[in-house]
C-alpha cells in the first residue's frame, strides 16, 4: 500500500469512531452485569414453577412464562401462515400495478407504527367489536398483527435472493406454476423466511405496551388452559415487578428480566447462525 | 432485526439498467429503500387458461392473505376515527390542541394535549441528541475503519442492543440510570425525562447506525478513488466526500430514529413517570403520549367512556405523528437513489 506519514488529523474521526461503539457495549455490558448482580440470586427452579405473589419469597414467574409460550404459539401460528402467503402473492403472482404497489408501501409503513397503536386496535377490535375478550387469542391476534409486516418484509426479500433462473428452469421443464412456487422458489426461500419469523418472534416475544392495552392480567395465579383464557406474560410480569417501589420486586424483575433476555438472545442467536450459514454458502455456490 | 437489509448498490446497479424502481420498501427497523423489477414477470403464466380450479382458487386464498396488511391499515385508521368523532362530540378541537393541562381522570377533567406534545417531542429530540452522533460516527467507523471480518460480528452485536425488549429498558433506566444521575445531579425526581432520554438514545442507536452505515455503503467506489487521486487523506474522503453522498440516508436514519422515539412506550412509562405537564426541565418527571395510553389501560375502563375514547384521540395524534416522519424517511431516501 501506498504508506504515508500518519498525519494528526487523520486520528479524530477513527478515535471517536471507536469511542462510540465502545459506548454502546460498555452500556450493554453493564446493562448485563446489572441485572446479574441484582437478580442472579433469585434463580432457582421454584421461581420457575411459582405463581405470582404478594409475598416476594414466594412470587415466581410460573404463569407469565407460560402465557408468554401460549401467546408465542399462537402468535406463530397465526403470523407465519399469513406472513409467507403475503410475501408469495407479492412477489411472485400480483401483477405490480398500481393496486400492489399500493399494498407494499402500506406495508412499509404499517413496520413504522408504534407497537402501541396495535393495542389500540386489538383493543377495539379483538376485544371489543369480535368478543375475544381480554384473552390469550385476542393478544396473540394483535402481536400477529404487530410482526406481520416485519415477516412479510423478510419473506419478499428471501424470494428475491431466489435466482430468477431457477424459476425459469423449472417452467421449461413443464412445471406448474403451482409447482414452480412450492416445490422451488418457496422451498429455496425458507431458510431465508426462518430467520426473520424468529427475528420477529423474538420481538414478539419481548412486546409489553400491546399487551397491556389489550387488557392482559398484572396478577395472574392460574395457568391458562385454552386460548379463550385470560393471561399474563413475562413482559407484563416484569412491568408490574419493575413499577413496584419495594427493592425486593426489583430483585424480581432482575431475574425476570434475566429470564426472557436469555430467550431473546437465544432466538437472535439462532437467527443469526442462519443467516452466517445462508450467506456462506451463497458464497460457495 | 436488520436481516432484510436492503442493498442500495444492488438496487440501484439493477435501478440503473431498467430505469424503473417501481417500490420503496421498509425492513424491521423501518429503512426505506428502492427496488428495481425485471421488465418481464414470470407471474404471467398464473393467468394463463391452463390454470386449474385448484391453482386458482389458491391464488385467491394469497391474495386475501396479502390483503390483510390493508385491512390493518383501514382498521386502524377506522377505529381511531370512530372513537374520536365520540370524543370529539364532547370536548372541542380547539380546547384539545391548544390546552395546557391534561387532567383526563380528574373532575372537572381538562383535556389540552400540549403537555402530553411536549412530553413526547422532550423525550424523542433528548434520546435523538445521545443517539445521533454516536450511530453516526458507528456507521462511519464500521463502514471505513473496521476491518472486514469484525464488521460482521460487531454489526450483529450491535442488533443485540435492538433486540432487547423495551421493558428491560425501563427497569435500566429506573434502578441504573436514575440513581447514577442522582450523584451528579442531586436535585433529579425518581421518575425523570433525562434517564428516559438516556435509555431510548441507546435503544435507537442501532437504527440511526445501521441505516447511515447502509447510505455510506452506497457511496460508489469511483467517488472515493477520486478523492485518493487527487491525493486526499482518508479523513478528507470521509468528510467531503463520502458524508456529503450519503447525507440523505443519516438524515433518513435521524428521521426515522426520532419516529422510533415517538413510538416509544414501556421504556417511557417506566423512567419518566405520569405526570403530564408543560415543561423542559429534563430533572423533572413528565408524561408522554405513549404512556398515558398505557397508564388508562391499566385500569379497565369501561367502553364509551370519555377516558376509553381519550385513548384513542392521543393514539390518533401518535399515529399521524409517526406516520409523517417515516414518510419523511421514504421520501428523503427515495431521493438518495435519484441522485446517486
Amino acid at each position: 500500500m501506498f504508506a504515508k506519514k500518519l498525519h494528526w488529523k487523520s486520528l479524530p474521526l477513527p478515535v471517536a469512531g471507536l469511542a462510540s461503539l465502545i459506548i454502546a457495549f460498555l452500556f450493554l455490558a453493564f446493562l448485563l452485569i446489572h441485572i446479574f448482580s441484582e437478580g442472579a440470586g433469585g434463580l432457582s427452579w421454584s421461581f420457575f414453577i411459582n405463581f405470582a405473589s404478594r409475598f416476594p419469597t414466594k412470587a415466581g414467574i410460573y404463569s407469565a412464562l407460560m402465557g408468554s409460550l401460549w401467546l408465542l404459539a399462537l402468535t406463530a401460528l397465526i403470523s407465519i401462515p399469513v406472513g409467507i402467503f403475503s410475501a408469495l402473492y407479492l412477489e411472485e403472482i400480483a401483477a405490480k400495478n398500481a393496486f400492489t404497489n399500493f399494498i407494499r408501501g402500506n406495508i412499509a409503513n404499517l413496520a413504522g407504527v408504534p407497537s402501541i397503536v396495535y393495542g389500540l386496535l386489538g383493543l377495539a377490535l379483538f376485544v371489543r367489536i369480535l368478543g375475544f375478550g381480554s384473552s390469550l387469542i385476542a393478544g396473540a391476534c394483535t402481536l400477529s398483527l404487530l410482526i406481520l409486516p416485519v415477516i412479510i418484509m423478510a419473506s419478499i426479500e428471501s424470494l428475491r435472493a431466489v435466482p430468477r433462473k431457477l424459476r425459469e428452469a423449472a417452467f421449461g421443464v413443464g412445471a406448474s406454476p403451482m409447482q414452480v412456487l412450492f416445490e422451488h422458489t418457496l422451498s429455496q426461500a425458507i431458510p431465508g423466511m426462518i430467520t426473520g419469523v424468529i427475528l420477529a418472534l423474538s420481538r414478539s416475544l419481548g412486546e409489553t405496551a400491546p399487551l397491556i392495552t389489550v387488557g392482559a392480567l398484572a396478577f395472574a395465579a392460574f395457568l391458562p388452559e385454552s386460548m379463550t383464557d385470560q393471561f399474563t406474560s413475562l413482559s407484563i410480569q416484569i412491568f408490574n415487578w419493575a413499577s413496584r417501589p419495594q427493592m425486593e420486586f426489583q430483585e424480581l424483575a432482575a431475574t425476570a428480566i434475566i429470564v426472557i433476555l436469555s430467550i431473546t438472545f437465544m432466538m437472535n442467536f439462532v437467527a443469526m447462525l442462519l443467516r452466517w450459514k445462508l450467506s456462506s454458502r451463497k458464497a460457495t455456490s | 432485526m436488520g436481516l432484510t437489509k436492503l442493498n442500495l448498490k444492488a438496487a440501484s446497479a439493477e435501478g440503473s439498467s431498467i430505469g424503473d424502481p417501481s417500490l420503496t420498501s421498509v425492513d424491521s427497523h423501518g429503512v426505506a429503500a428502492v427496488h428495481a423489477y425485471p421488465q418481464v414477470s414470470l407471474a404471467r403464466s398464473w393467468n394463463s387458461p391452463s390454470g386449474n380450479f385448484v391453482e386458482q382458487s389458491l391464488q385467491y386464498f394469497l391474495f386475501a392473505c396479502a390483503l390483510s396488511s390493508v385491512l390493518t391499515t383501514f382498521g386502524i385508521v377506522f377505529i381511531l376515527l370512530k372513537e374520536m368523532s365520540g370524543f370529539f362530540s364532547v370536548v372541542s378541537v380547539w380546547e384539545f390542541f391548544t390546552g395546557t393541562q391534561w387532567f383526563p381522570l380528574l373532575s372537572p377533567a381538562r383535556f389540552g394535549v400540549l403537555p402530553l406534545v411536549s412530553g413526547t417531542l422532550m423525550i424523542a429530540l433528548g434520546s435523538c441528541l445521545i443517539a445521533v452522533p454516536i450511530g453516526l460516527l458507528i456507521a462511519i467507523f464500521l463502514s471505513e475503519y473496521c476491518p472486514r471480518g469484525f464488521r460482521v460480528i460487531l454489526k450483529s452485536a450491535l442488533e443485540l442492543l435492538a433486540g432487547i425488549p423495551t421493558v428491560v429498558y425501563g427497569y435500566l433506566a429506573l434502578t441504573f440510570v436514575t440513581p447514577q444521575l442522582a450523584k451528579i445531579f442531586p436535585q433529579i425526581e425518581v421518575f425523570n425525562a433525562l434517564s428516559a432520554c438516556i435509555v431510548v438514545g441507546i435503544m435507537i442507536i442501532p437504527t440511526i447506525a445501521s441505516v447511515t452505515e447502509d447510505a455510506i455503503h452506497s457511496v460508489p467506489g469511483y467517488l472515493r478513488d477520486a478523492g485518493y487521486g487527487l491525493g486526499m487523506r482518508r479523513y478528507q474522503i470521509v468528510s467531503s466526500i463520502v458524508f456529503p453522498a450519503a447525507i440523505s440516508g443519516f438524515v433518513a436514519s435521524i428521521i426515522l430514529g426520532l419516529s422510533r422515539a415517538i413510538g416509544e412506550t414501556m421504556a417511557v412509562t417506566l423512567a419518566a413517570g405520569a405526570s403530564p405537564k408543560l415543561t423542559f426541565n429534563f430533572f423533572e418527571s413528565i408524561q408522554t403520549m405513549t404512556a398515558f395510553i398505557v397508564q388508562v389501560s391499566q385500569g379497565d375502563t369501561p367502553a364509551g367512556t370519555i377516558e376509553y375514547q381519550s385513548i384513542f384521540v392521543v393514539g390518533f395524534c401518535l399515529f399521524i405523528m409517526t406516520l409523517g416522519t417515516n414518510l419523511i424517511a421514504q421520501f428523503v431516501v427515495r431521493r438518495i437513489h435519484h441522485r446517486i
